[in-house]
């Protein structure tokens, strides 16, 4: 009936480019769009008929296995028609320009552009040109808000309410696209959001996000109810920003050690992919504190709950 | 959208006694309750299903299974109204193979609703049987399709509505016959 269904629509913008200026009753609506499709993954026929007829590609620039991946399954459980690009093999390496893979997409009739680039502003450079919904997977160091979806599902459950929560996200703030639209989505929901990394990893203008900074890993343990610890990219201490991994480990590294002499441990949140024994502790992150394989199982009703919402309405009108 | 109310067609007693007579005839016709689950319909489904699961618990002796279910993703107007869908939950925590199906909804009209639940159904397993009970059938199927319980029969036209009011979600039980204002054409599919 009419009346007590919510009028008008559910996201105000028909691309995802990022959680930066989205409303926390936004990001609220998707997260219990992902809640009531989770119930799909534990079906015997994990598949549901709403996206038939809806053709999604993959636009993969930049590596990644866990993003395309649940995107990919995502994709699936929906009914949605699939296709993958990845830059190897297509006509990229010959020298094509953005503009004209992209022209040449949209001369297919794709119903829905799923991107990851290495350059920021990718998706936003395709949803002005592109008659598609853009989907953001991950542009440079921009943001990657399909990761901090799930990351905020994942505390919703685990917490019930992330208002008043306090984050800590540990490692290099610098270089991370998924520690913005995480400080953008726990801000708009009302949490507290600390930073805390070596002073080279720590953009100097992190305070005009509100949030607090912190060199000292063992003070943000303390004032943490969760941390979500980043990946050391391997990269970042050939071109010196750190004297070494080991060192990283001593200074910043989640051990069993650090977490007993806390009162409560943290929930442990991880983006994946790990680097066992530099930012974390093998032993943490097979522990009960981590939910780093909950995410995964979340990273797949999130991306369903996006790509509900956004290939609904308009794009069939 | 503004609806004026042309006519109360049951109150708060009348409802109970038509419920009471529903699950009266489940059991009759299924001879106990044996295999027997009921699944609500989001949202009002849910509470005449449990409702009716209270009655029937009460007059046979014995703790029907029930099961919620969200029939969104089933829609076959999903991609058609400019609006986003609100998908809500299903939970139903039993295995349905082989089981004895009493699907609630509150008002039958053009079908097209219990399509994308038989549908949905077909997906969580293989029922042994689907039967369905209403409140309220208004007419105007546009499917082959008729409801094996009724609660009322109500003849209305394209213009009305049928609500059910429930305790549960609306703070009062009646079932009212509701008539547009001011047709549109979003207005409309919103009714289905």
């Amino acid at each position: 009936m009419a009346s007590e269904k919510k009028k008008g629509r559910i996201l105000s913008s028909r691309h995802l480019l990022g959680l930066e200026g989205m409303a926390g009753e936004e990001i609220a609506n998707i997260l219990d769009t992902a809640d009531a499709l989770k119930e799909i993954l534990d079906r015997p026929i994990k598949k549901v008929p709403t996206l038939r007829g809806v053709t999604v590609v993959n636009l993969f620039f930049e590596a990644s296995t866990r993003t395309r991946l649940s995107f990919e399954l995502a994709e699936k459980r929906l009914s949605a028609d699939l296709m993958n690009f990845s830059t190897s093999g297509s006509s990229v390496v010959k020298g094509e320009t953005l503009l004209d893979t992209a022209r040449n997409i949209e001369a297919m009739r794709i119903d829905v552009v799923v991107v990851r680039h290495q350059c920021p502003g990718v998706p936003g450079f395709l949803a002005d040109r592109l008659s598609s919904v853009v989907v953001n997977a991950g542009d440079g160091a921009h943001e990657h808000p399909t990761q901090a979806l799930l990351d905020l599902l994942t505390l919703r459950q685990k917490f019930g309410d992330i208002k008043g929560l306090k984050v800590a996200i540990i490692g290099d703030i610098a270089h991370s696209r998924v520690v913005k639209s995480n400080i953008y989505g726990l801000k708009a929901l009302g949490a507290e959001v600390m930073v805390c990394g070596p002073p080279t990893l720590i953009p100097r203008d992190v305070e005009s996000l509100q949030v607090k900074v912190t060199h000292n890993v063992d003070k943000a343990l303390e004032w943490a109810d969760t941390i979500n610890v980043l990946r050391l990219q391997l990269e970042r201490q050939k071109s010196g920003f750190l004297p070494s991994l080991r060192e990283y480990y001593w200074t910043f590294g989640i051990t069993m050690e650090r977490l007993s002499r806390l009162r409560e441990a943290p929930v442990i949140l991880h983006p994946g992919p790990m680097n066992r024994g530099v930012e974390i502790e093998s032993a943490v992150a097979d522990s009960d504190y981590a939910v780093i394989l909950d995410q995964v199982t979340n990273g797949v009703a999130v991306r369903m709950a996006v790509l509900v919402l956004l290939s609904a309405p308009e794009i069939a009108v | 959208m503004k609806f004026r109310v042309k006519a109360k067609l049951a109150d708060a007693d009348g409802m109970r006694r038509t419920l009471t007579r529903l699950a009266h005839e489940i059991i009759e016709r299924n001879k106990g309750l044996q295999n027997l689950v009921l699944v609500g319909m989001q949202t009002r489904g849910i509470h005449i299903a449990g409702r009716l699961k209270k009655l029937i618990n009460e007059i046979e002796g014995g703790d029907v299974p029930s099961g919620v279910l969200d029939v969104t993703l089933y829609r076959d107007d999903f991609r058609l109204k400019f609006k986003q869908p609100q998908v809500q939950v299903t939970s139903i925590n039993f295995d349905i193979d082989e089981k004895n199906i009493i699907l609630v909804d509150d008002v039958m009209y053009t079908g097209r609703t219990v399509r994308a639940a038989l549908d949905a159904l077909m997906d969580l397993g293989r029922a042994a049987r689907i039967q369905l009970v209403v409140l309220v059938d208004r007419g105007h199927r546009e499917l082959p399709l008729k409801p094996d319980f009724v609660g009322k029969n109500v003849p209305t036209s394209i213009g009305e509505e049928v609500r059910v009011r429930m305790e549960e979600s609306d703070g009062e039980d009646a079932i009212l016959l509701v008539e547009r204002e001011d047709l549109d054409e979003e207005d409309q599919a919103d009714g289905v």
